[in-house]
């Protein structure tokens, strides 16, 4: 019993204070933004050019829609995770360990639950953010059929806590900044790669069609496309409950691992 | 009636098993500029760490405040301030951005913080440099601005983890000039430091620490006058014949060092005598007389920063006699 409620205080960071560092981090994030932004916009929408017209010339319609209409909700998802991944994981170690950001944090009335917690919250923000500028984006060009899509920040939000988290999970145990590299092999590609974005998963052997089911991506994407498409059904809340329940369940870990990565 | 700012009770640090700080009591008052002196590795941050609640105490009793440190850090980090060892300023702001974020971590509304912020800036002789991004400011001015920052929601207690450490002699002096204008402000200092000097300059009190416990406490003048006495008479001599000197001399003093060629002779009161000896002795090549300072105390108390022959006899001969 006491363990739990133990567990129980890690959920307690969600506060006014976890609130200040995510305004520190939004107020440099005001500064520098311009050149942010762009390297987090541009490099999707090359994807979605060469993808969706180049390759989508020699692509069927896949389930009444053209291949580019097809990957868009993908690409948005994708670059919103790519933007989470790499806030919690690169800026946040440099944030940590070169500039001593955390140390300077924790000696005011903020403790290290609630920093950590804040720097989730801004990678949530930088997801959702670039997220949704894509949706924009690839709305004006056209591919985005249904009214349904104005929810897509609120599943951005859920991809982005997710992704913070992961990457978050990593920063608590990296040695070296480089060893985030593994980081993103062996997590983040594989998971823009085999979660749906480039093509449905009913073409892969059943055994790879299950193992996505465990990929949040997977389910990101499903929503995404869904909305998208106005394909609107009763399923998606599965999804959304399966992302919920990722994020709540490993919402302690982060802290966890900073806590023993930091203080002795 | 003096009001207790820190009060340490057999307090206890161990990382991994390891004794970092193995049972120390201490008290700091209210006003007082209070040192933590030692060699690297002898456990001065890890006490400061506890005070300012980043590290959980292993051991001991810690209140800080008023407020025992293992119930109440939020109330604790509200009003003490702290100026980390390395510098951890925003680089990609300002000067004065620098000041307004950390004040935000503190609830301190923005008005507050402008007003704050302009006079610490003018305080620090930092005004000029305002819009500067820190990245571009000298390692004396971040140093300034660090401590400015601590100060930005007007704390009870400062501490200030060697404040000075990579400075140049200027920023150095300048650092120790802002020191001693806060504490006659009646700012509560806590300073750890290598630097014998700083803290014969700032410090009305003071441990000496060393792996993990207090060698000795008290006032700087009395610390010296105790352990080394007044006067210290540096002199050169054969290493053969060190014995021979300090056995002539050993009634007259109360202690001594080996270091290389040099022997430092420590003594209580008047230097006449044991001057008359070393100017009689054939095998003393020069000496000198100058005054006892905390570096003869310290040294004298960790035997570090001299090297030593390895000799066990000269080892053995160290352990200097208090009179």
């Amino acid at each position: 019993m006491p363990k739990l409620h133990k567990l129980a205080l890690c959920y307690l960071p969600v506060n006014r204070w976890a609130l200040k560092v995510f305004t520190r981090n939004l107020f440099v994030f005001r500064k520098t933004w311009t050149t942010n932004l762009a390297f987090n916009i541009v490099e999707p929408l090359l994807y979605l050019a060469a993808l969706g017209v180049g390759l989508g010339m020699l692509v069927d319609d896949i389930e009444g829609m053209s291949y580019t209409q097809f990957i868009a909700p993908g690409i948005v998802a994708t670059s919103a995770m790519w933007a989470a991944a790499a806030e919690c994981s690169y800026d946040s170690f440099v944030r940590m360990h070169y500039q001593k950001i955390y140390h300077a944090i924790v000696a005011t009335p903020i403790n290290l639950r609630e920093v950590v917690t804040g720097e989730l919250l801004y990678g949530t923000f930088k997801s959702v953010l670039s997220g949704s500028v894509i949706m924009v984006v690839v709305a004006a060009l056209g591919l985005v059929p249904s009214a349904w899509a104005l929810l897509t920040p609120l599943v951005l939000v859920l991809n982005g806590m997710a992704f913070s988290q992961l990457a978050m999970i990593w920063t608590g145990i990296v040695p070296k900044i480089d060893n985030f590299a593994y980081f993103f092999t062996l997590i983040i590609t594989p998971m823009f790669l085999f979660s749906g974005v480039f093509f449905p998963l009913e073409v892969l052997p059943p055994i790879l069609q299950q193992l996505a089911w465990l990929l949040p991506l997977y389910h990101i994407i499903v929503l995404l496309r869904s909305l998208t498409m106005g394909l609107v059904s009763i399923d998606l809340i599965y999804h959304f409950l399966w992302l919920l329940i990722f994020i709540l369940v490993i919402f302690p870990l982060p802290q966890y691992l900073m806590r023993r990565r930091l203080i002795k | 009636m003096v009001q207790l700012i820190v009060k340490a009770e057999n307090l206890q640090k161990n990382y991994n098993g390891f004794p970092a700080v193995a049972g120390i009591d201490f008290q700091i008052q209210k006003g007082q500029c209070f040192g933590i002196l030692g060699p690297n590795g002898a456990g001065k941050t890890t006490v400061v760490a506890m005070i300012y609640c980043f590290h959980p105490v292993s051991g001991g009793k810690l209140t800080v405040l008023g407020h025992d440190v293992n119930d109440d850090p939020r109330a604790i980090k509200k009003r003490l301030g702290v100026v980390p060892q390395e510098n951890n300023l925003d680089l990609e702001l300002s000067v004065r951005e620098n000041l307004l974020i950390y004040a935000g971590y503190y609830g301190i509304t923005r008005d507050v913080a402008e007003k704050r912020a302009g006079e610490l800036l003018h305080f620090f002789g930092l005004s000029a440099k305002a819009d500067q991004e820190v990245d571009k400011i000298s390692g004396g001015m971040k140093r300034r601005l660090t401590i400015a920052r601590g100060l930005i929601h007007s704390p009870d207690l400062l501490i200030l983890d060697e404040p000075t450490t990579g400075l140049d002699p200027q920023s150095r002096r300048l650092i120790w000039d802002h020191l001693r204008s806060l504490k006659k402000k009646g700012l509560t200092l806590i300073l750890t430091t290598h630097y014998l000097e700083e803290a014969s300059q700032l410090c009305d009190d003071l441990i000496i620490m060393d792996k993990g416990v207090i060698l000795d406490d008290g006032k700087p003048a009395g610390l010296i006058k105790k352990q080394v006495g007044t006067k210290v008479l540096e002199v050169e001599v054969e290493p053969a014949r060190r014995n021979n000197l300090v056995g002539s001399v050993e009634h007259l003093i109360s202690g001594y060092q080996l270091a290389g060629s040099t022997v430092y002779l420590f003594v209580p009161e008047d230097e006449t005598e044991a001057v008359k000896v070393l100017n009689a002795s054939s095998y003393v090549n020069a000496f000198q007389v100058r005054p006892a300072n905390l570096e003869d105390v310290f040294l004298k108390l960790t035997g570090r920063g001299l090297i030593y022959e390895d000799d066990d006899n000269l080892e053995n001969h160290r352990h200097a006699q208090t009179s």
